[in-house]
């Protein structure tokens, strides 16, 4: 997908417009009103950039930005300051996910900086995960911020020009704020309001939590769409494949915060392969969310099964035809949208 | 992971301690209207305790306050205290120490994510924040993050402190219960 301000070297940032906060792709996409596809990336356990790019390479063509998770569920991995800046440079699009969970505010405001000037264009705020479920239990939680008040932080820093000590920038970073979102955990009368605060604190798009139970979602949106904040914010929501009945079912007892209902564990227990079954599941919903008002794009996390991606979105038919550059395809080629 | 980090249920007291926060949230609505009356006293008699010397006054303070928060809410005392922004629960009893709201990972029971013998702080808070207002609900302002240097001092001793100082030096903590 092409716009018609492609820099002549493939792999470059966008020009500025007046009206943007970032030079990146994915505001681009969002912001031109096309249906967005994202998909999650966990670092590699390894110091080796080539593992970084080949993670990154299974995507390729097929995802209009990648998010590098941030030590999530409180498991140690390599940090996704670095390996958003190894795959910036390659020319792909990065979330930059910070958790609260492991740096303070100074620690933060200094990545958020090193990020923008590595080419980081998107940042997703996180208040993350508990250390009590990851493989350090016995590490000190940070938490000197939540997500929302690192938003509205981070926003100072771009808008204000400013640390949050009021210490002026002498260039500010030009970012995509994001935020993640749980339609599916209590209070659910108050999740479409927590969504409207974190607009209020700055985010311009979400990423939701995995989406298996469509009648909740349905409900959430139409009372997102009630507050009038689904014309304020870019809701991508979250899918993946699940691997097996076995696996769903772990997931949920184990996973804070995804809800898979009876339904669809009952669906994945009754077919041959289960596997398979977990993608046709994962296509079914995006098919389903694809038609909901409101919602501008999914995001696939496919922990572990990330060579399944491609699959999801050519037989989802989710691009509607859009062909996405990756690093080593001229953009020239294709036609231009303004 | 040793087996006395988890795998314990609810001691007698915590589960006294959890009981008591429903409490205070449930009976948000006159607390709230309680702590106005109690806030216009402290206000009113404020020069005195200005003529007195809040230096003099603070460990007072503390120790006032201390007592009638633990005992209603729980409190921790941050300093910079919320507790009618969030419906009466006080949010430092949240293991992410999150000011802002739910987490993603509470439970579909309510509990929280990191301890699930407690009800979620935010839970709490919601609907503490149901019966405060009804036209707007205070949970909805966004919270700067804490003040470390407040914690341990008195929240009512730095809204009277402010009152009496220009609006330059004043802390970022608001909203004092």
């Amino acid at each position: 997908m092409r716009f018609d301000d492609e820099p002549l070297v493939s792999g470059e940032h966008l020009p500025i417009r007046s009206d943007h906060d970032s030079r990146g792709r994915l505001e681009r996409v969002l912001r031109a009103g096309v249906f967005a596809v994202t998909a999650e990336l966990a670092p590699p356990d390894s110091s080796y950039p080539e593992e970084v790019y080949n993670r990154a390479a299974m995507f390729d063509g097929h995802v209009d930005a990648i998010n590098a998770t941030d030590g999530s569920g409180a498991n140690c991995h390599m940090s996704s300051v670095a390996m958003c800046a190894l795959l910036t440079r390659r020319g792909y699009s990065m979330v930059m996910q910070i958790s609260a969970r492991d740096r303070n505010r100074i620690a933060i405001q200094g990545d958020v900086l090193g990020a923008a000037a590595l080419g980081v264009c998107n940042i997703l705020c996180l208040t993350g995960d508990g250390v009590e479920v990851g493989d350090h239990p016995e590490a000190k939680p940070v938490f000197d911020l939540d997500c929302m008040s690192m938003l509205n932080m981070v926003r100072g820093m771009r808008d204000d020009g400013q640390f949050l000590s009021g210490r002026k920038l002498t260039s500010p970073p030009e970012l995509f704020l994001g935020a993640a979102a749980n339609p599916f955990g209590p209070p659910l009368d108050y999740r479409p309001h927590r969504l409207a605060k974190k607009v209020a604190a700055g985010a311009e798009f979400v990423q939701t939590q995995y989406c298996f139970d469509l009648e909740k979602f349905r409900n959430y949106m139409s009372a997102v769409r009630d507050l009038g904040v689904h014309e304020k914010v870019y809701i991508l929501a979250g899918v993946g494949p699940l691997a097996s009945a076995r696996s769903a079912e772990w997931i949920r007892t184990n996973v804070p915060g995804v809800h898979i209902p009876d339904n669809i564990i009952r669906r994945l227990q009754g077919a041959d392969k289960q596997n398979e079954e977990g993608v046709n599941i994962c296509i079914d919903m995006i098919n389903e969310l694809k038609e909901i008002e409101g919602v501008h794009g999914v995001h696939i996390m496919a922990y572990r099964q990330e060579h399944r991606v491609v699959e999801i979105v050519e037989r989802s038919n989710v691009l509607e035809g859009r062909e996405l550059w990756h690093p080593g395809v001229a953009r020239d080629e294709e036609p231009a949208l303004s | 992971m040793p087996e006395y980090v988890h795998n314990h249920g609810p001691c007698e007291q915590s589960v006294t301690i959890h009981r008591m926060r429903s409490w205070s949230v449930r009976n948000a609505r006159w607390l709230e209207v309680v702590y106005g009356g109690f806030e216009l006293v402290l206000r009113t008699i404020n020069p005195v305790f200005r003529l007195i010397g809040y230096k003099r006054l603070d460990k007072l303070f503390v120790a006032v306050e201390k007592i009638i928060k633990v005992s209603l809410f729980d409190s921790q005392s941050c300093g910079q205290c919320i507790l009618s922004v969030t419906g009466m629960s006080c949010p430092m009893n949240c293991p992410k120490k999150i000011r802002n709201g739910p987490c993603g990972g509470v439970h579909v029971d309510g509990t929280c994510e990191v301890d699930p013998h407690m009800p979620c702080v935010w839970v709490l808070a919601w609907e503490g924040n149901k019966r405060l207002r009804v036209d707007e609900y205070p949970i909805q302002i966004v919270q700067p993050p804490v003040d470390h240097r407040l914690l341990g001092t008195s929240a009512w001793m730095h809204m009277l402190q402010r009152e009496t100082q220009p609006i330059s030096s004043q802390t970022t903590a608001n909203n004092e219960v």
